[in-house]
């Protein structure tokens, strides 16, 4: 790790404003999850991290009927243990429980995976399929916008994730198939099914980080059945491909996991 | 024998300390003064270095010294070697580059030291090192083998023209020839043995501590065999005499063969640390760690099995092409020689066999020996073929292998090797009856209904351990002995030190070597300390690999233990006026049989040492040492049985099922051995279903850390189903055959042999990854 | 250079450390703590974890200053004086350890696994929740009987048969 230097933020107010003195030499500190092991690597090189998990505003959980609300500093094990969202959104509550390992669960926190936007990562592919919302110190962001390419996200210089919401839907639910090695998703497909429709959120396969697949959005509105996608394809041309597995093996997954999905919410 | 002795589940001496946090690595160690190295490594996979400017590095805080490949010539270390000597089938020697503990001109592989740094703290040495400007002019690469051996490939070193080592042979040509044109049926494959990265746990890691006042070199070092290590450390690269060198293996952390050889990094600090004048430590992370650390496997094998009308095999043709990196490691020409093509008549009586093996240099990490080390490659090509012969002459697996069993020993192969003792059926049909072979074709129609593919394959290994006797391993190229040593020590108080001349990286010497000692006198295993590791304590050894602590080490301490019990009985029967024939020790006794006339185990011990009343002539003291050198290879066998099922939509592949029913002679502590075998068994899993080495086209490790290598965990694995049977090994004084590579050896082609029978299509390489298992079903399908 | 304080193994550890130190250096260096090792550098391998309150927490991937203020436990700090925690005591009985390098951070995973399932805990979850720890010797079948048996949970089947 190149030097660096730690500074411990207290609120919201004082991460962003110790962020705005420094500029873009500046990172702001969640988990750490993804972002010491960069600098480890010697592959970032922040000059200053601003710590944000003692900062009280980021942290809690607000279940009001089906609205869901969880501060961004919370990390994967608290969500996966809450017992408030899985009484109604069991799906997300399973997702936070298969991130990395307990070690991971225990630091890692949803804002800071959400702000990094790894295109493993297995939030983005929940929030897309609930149409969540990411709360921010300056604005609220849909998850359909805000999460735009590889690593890419609607986050301006400084802004904090400060927490996402969203409406718990009819049934949910999550299946993850891993790398065998890195252990993140090489597939992770969200289903969420609403009165209105079905929403299908999918990553790790994606070559543009996760997204929504939307020709399984439409068999699955007209039918909630694993069967209703065996007749689609999922293009290639926008699958991940390296050593674990090419394009085409993902876009198979895609669609096998899918339909697990659609099996396991089914069974909620 | 006593409750701790042969045979006796003893838990470890050696756990309390590792389970507390108390256990001593070599970056646990620190002396005065020590600083820390980082190496400077190459980031190109070929090129020749044009200049190195030193003044950025030097001028970073904290810098000690930075120094480079042509201060380390200019003081005259040694380039490496390789310790055993292969000779082409045309006579002429084995064809090989300069290794350079730093290199000065080319570098031929990513990671290839260079330079190193020193300074006061780790991350000051890492910042300095990331400074140092080196200008390289890129040169092609080469990467695979096959490829290297091409017109027009990329020349590596000009010792060895066409980048080939040796073009080497064993078996009769002609005879095999011969017998092929008599079959009825010859079944071809190709295989493919995927390269590993061995991983211990714990990475390389090197303390080099010159005292100037005593003009005195200590190396703490995470080594297999610390001995050989100084050995070869004074006696070829030049760093100290032997005399003024200790080297000391503390506890370490894992070895699997990948810390056999001497390293670049240790020699190195021991030289910075005279050139620095301060104590220098060197610790691997693991990405440099797959990038340095020698590598395992990496075969492409056509192979050709001939046999009769009745399915009597005839004859094995075998040509093998070796990949053995950019060097050849200290034992890397040994591996796919001696250690492989002698095994390749695995349980079967083989009338003729011819293989050609020919190794070669490429632009990756130098390869050599791997938990088994040439005999997985074996195995993996005569079980493999096994398998799918029979499959081509529609007969069960087992049956075609029962045909074919050697069952009359001593058996002399057409490959070197003299099997001394086996019963290849009766693990056969251990393992059948433990994997439940009759009620297989009723768990694979229920599997069926789950809409999983359940598939089993067997796999019958043979391999040779102990690496000895010495005058063997000497007349096919070896440049050490490879006996083992052992010294017995009684104190006064009748209390043990054994010093051994093996070294345990996990194996519990400690506890296993103690239970000799429970055995022979009755003394519990706490009386008994075992020292190893450490070249000032123990005069002289050849380490542990190749299964060999046990055969040969053990047999070591038998010998010294021999002596011991010789002369406690001359004292006994002196002191208690009777017959040295009718002393007996027993339960921390020494009786006169038949008598109630004894001494405690204690008194005689210490009359040993007050000397009082010894018998006229004899020397006092009771301290024993023995050499041992068998007299034949030891020849471990058992039959595994895997069972899996396989998800069609995702080419997903577990494990349901692992039968392991081994013959490893005497077991002394069936708990270690047990332990041995998980553990072989799941480097074997991995090898065969998780764990893929890739370099892209310019030669950049892609599986360089675990985020890309798949290392086996928990979730990849079953609960293992072991069980041994014991055909006593007439070679050494226990019976003992050796149990540490077993696992690892057995294992991948009974995986693969399981997936490509549920999936109904032959053609799979390892590893067997979903998406290679996805493939071949879809293209059967 | 910074200070930190934090209680380790029940007493109070102060040092003056590189904001860049990770948690596993401070421990090891300067606090001669040298049970929590280092196995990789990605987070994956487990050999360093350790307690920070209260919590199994990978000490490769946490600042030493961001650990300050918070109480942390080693494997150096789980036996009660010469009296073995019962995981470790689990450890050695089941034989679930050879080289001993991963043991530490398998031990105190194990620990944590135990304080939030308890008795209830099976093999299937034994080995999802090791995900986060590499052992290359035992093959994990001598681990999951250890952690099993230290948790007091009904052992599966396959394994009271042995």
């Amino acid at each position: 790790m190149y030097e660096t230097s730690y500074t411990r933020a207290t609120s919201i107010e004082e991460a962003a404003r110790l962020a705005a003195e420094k500029g873009e030499e500046a990172k702001y500190l969640s988990g750490g999850m993804t972002l010491l092991p960069t600098m480890k690597q010697r592959l970032a090189a922040p000059e200053m991290l601003i710590d944000l998990r003692h900062v009280g505003e980021l942290k809690g959980i607000t279940v009001d009927g089906r609205a869901i609300r969880i501060g961004g500093g919370m990390t994967h094990a608290e969500i996966a243990q809450s017992d408030a969202i899985k009484a109604v959104c069991p799906g997300f509550t399973s997702l936070a429980g298969l991130i990395g390992d307990p070690a991971v669960r225990h630091m890692g926190t949803i804002g800071g995976s959400v702000a990094n936007f790894d295109p493993a990562a297995d939030y983005p592919a929940a929030l897309l399929a609930l149409g969540g919302t990411i709360h921010t110190d300056k604005r609220e962001i849909a998850a359909d916008d805000f999460f735009q390419g590889l690593f890419e996200t609607a986050l301006e210089e400084g802004e904090i994730v400060t927490a996402v919401s969203f409406e718990a839907p009819d049934a949910c639910a999550y299946e993850k198939f891993r790398n065998p090695a890195s252990r993140y998703a090489m597939c992770g497909v969200f289903v969420a099914k609403r009165a209105g429709g079905v929403k299908v959120g999918v990553t790790g396969a994606g070559s543009d980080g996760a997204f929504r697949w939307s020709e399984g959005e439409q068999a699955l509105s007209g039918n909630f059945a694993p069967e209703a996608v065996d007749g689609l394809t999922v293009p290639e041309g926008n699958m991940l491909s390296d050593i674990h597995g090419s394009s085409a093996y993902r876009a198979n997954l895609v669609k096998v996991v899918t339909k697990r999905a659609v099996k396991k919410a089914q069974g909620h | 024998m006593g409750v701790e002795g042969i045979g006796a589940k003893v838990l470890r001496k050696e756990d309390r300390r590792f389970i507390t946090g108390r256990g001593r690595y070599v970056d646990d160690m620190s002396v005065p003064g020590m600083k820390y190295a980082a190496f400077v490594r190459s980031p190109h996979a070929h090129a020749r270095i044009t200049g190195i400017d030193k003044s950025a590095a030097e001028a970073m805080p904290g810098v000690i010294g930075v120094l480079d490949g042509k201060q380390l010539q200019g003081d005259g270390i040694g380039n490496l070697i390789c310790g055993w000597a292969v000779s082409s089938k045309d006579g002429t020697p084995m064809k090989m580059g300069a290794y350079p503990a730093l290199a000065s001109e080319v570098v031929r592989y990513v990671g290839q030291p260079l330079a190193v740094v020193v300074a006061e703290t780790r991350a000051q040495a890492r910042d300095a090192a990331d400074a140092l400007a080196v200008e390289y002019e890129e040169l092609p690469v080469v990467t695979k083998a096959v490829d290297a051996l091409k017109d027009g490939a990329p020349q590596l070193h000009p010792e060895a023209p066409g980048n080939l080592i040796f073009d080497w042979e064993l078996g009769d040509r002609s005879a095999t020839d011969a017998a092929f044109a008599k079959a009825a049926h010859v079944t071809k494959i190709h295989i493919h043995n995927n390269r590993l990265v061995p991983n211990p746990m714990e990475p390389r890691a090197a303390l080099g501590h010159y005292d100037m006042a005593e003009d005195h070199y200590t190396c703490w070092t995470t080594s297999q065999n610390p001995h050989v290590a100084r050995l070869v450390m004074s006696a070829f690269y030049n760093v100290a005499p032997e005399h003024k060198l200790r080297v000391i293996a503390p506890d370490v952390g894992g070895g699997f063969g990948s810390k056999i050889y001497i390293y670049p990094e240790e020699i190195v600090c021991l030289w910075a640390s005279k050139r620095t004048g301060v104590p220098v430590k060197w610790t691997s992370d693991r990405t440099e760690a797959f990038l340095t650390d020698a590598h395992g496997r990496d075969h492409e094998t056509e192979v050709e099995l001939a046999l009769d009308a009745d399915n009597k095999i005839l004859g094995l043709k075998v040509e093998t092409t070796a990949n053995l990196g950019a060097y050849m490691s200290l034992f890397s020409s040994s591996v796919p020689t001696y250690l492989y093509a002698t095994l390749l008549s695995g349980q079967y009586d083989i009338p003729a066999i011819h293989a050609n093996v020919k190794a070669v240099y490429t632009n990756t990490v130098p390869v050599d020996a791997y938990r088994g080390a040439g005999r997985p490659e074996a195995t993996f090509v005569v079980e493999r073929t096994m398998e799918t012969a029979a499959r081509e002459l529609g007969i069960s697996p087992a049956e075609l292998r029962r045909k074919n069993f050697i069952r009359s020993f001593p058996h002399q192969t057409p490959v070197i090797m003299a099997y001394d003792a086996g019963d290849f059926e009766a693990c056969l049909n251990a393992g059948m009856e433990a994997a439940d072979v009759a009620g297989f074709e009723g768990r694979r129609a229920e599997a069926k209904s789950r809409g999983k593919l359940r598939g089993l394959g067997m796999s019958c290994y043979i391999e040779a351990c102990g690496i000895a006797p010495s005058k063997a391993v000497g007349s096919l190229g070896a440049g050490v002995g490879l006996w083992e040593s052992a010294e017995v020590r009684v104190n006064p108080v009748g209390t043990i030190e054994i010093l051994t001349g093996s070294h345990s990286h996990g194996q519990g010497h400690e506890t296993t070597f103690s239970q000799l000692v429970a055995e022979r006198f009755g003394l519990p295993v706490d009386n008994v300390q075992v020292i190893h590791g450490d070249t000032d304590k123990v005069q002289f050894g050849m380490g542990t690999y190749g299964s060999r602590s046990g055969a040969v080490g053990m047999s070591a301490i038998v010998k010294a233990l021999d002596k011991v019990e010789a002369k406690a009985k001359k004292i006994a029967a002196h002191v208690l006026e009777a017959d040295e024939g009718d002393i007996v020790i027993e339960n921390g006794e020494v009786k006169v049989a038949g008598t109630d006339k004894k001494l405690g185990w204690h008194e005689v011990c210490l009359g040993a040492y007050t000397a009082h009343n010894l018998p006229d002539g004899m020397e006092p003291g009771l301290k024993e040492g023995a050499f041992y050198d068998p007299t034949n290879f030891t020849f471990p066998a058992g039959c595994y049985i895997c069972e899996v099922e396989v998800d069609p939509e995702t080419g997903t592949t577990e494990v349901v099922q692992f039968v392991a029913a081994d013959d490893f002679g005497r077991v002394i502590n069936p708990m270690i051995v047990e332990g041995q075998v998980h553990g072989g068994i799941a480097q074997g899993i991995g090898q065969a279903l998780l764990e893929g080495t890739h370099y892209d086209d310019s030669g950049q490790l892609i599986t360089a850390s675990y985020m890309d290598y798949a290392m086996p965990r928990a979730w990849d694995l079953p609960m293992f189903k072991v069980s041994t049977t014991e055909t006593l090994c007439p070679g050494n004084p226990l019976g003992m055959k050796g149990c540490g590579e077993a696992g690892a050896i057995g294992s991948p082609p009974a995986v693969i042999n399981a997936i490509t029978d549920a999936i109904g299509n032959n053609d799979l390489t390892m590893p067997a990854t979903p998406e290679k298992v996805w493939k071949a079903l879809n293209a059967v399908e | 250079m910074t200070d930190v304080s934090m209680t380790v193994n029940g007493r109070e550890m102060k040092g003056s450390v590189e904001d860049r130190t990770l948690l596993v250096q401070f421990l090891r260096d300067n606090l001669g703590l040298t049970g929590t090792h280092v196995g990789c550098d990605t987070s994956q391998c487990g050999a360093c974890v350790v307690h920070v309150d209260g919590k199994a927490v990978k000490s490769c991937t946490m600042l030493a200053v961001q650990a300050s203020g918070a109480s942390v436990t080693t494997i150096e700090g789980i036996a009660n004086g010469v009296e073995l925690h019962p995981v470790q005591a689990a450890f050695r009985e089941h034989h679930g350890l050879q080289c001993g390098f991963c043991t530490p951070g398998m031990i105190m995973t194990a620990v944590d696994m135990i304080n939030r399932h308890g008795s209830s805990l099976d093999e299937k979850t034994v080995r999802e929740e090791l995900d986060g720890n590499i052992c290359r010797c035992t093959g994990y079948h001598n681990i999951v009987k250890a952690i099993l048996s230290a948790a007091g949970a009904a052992q599966t089947p396959a394994m009271a048969a042995e």
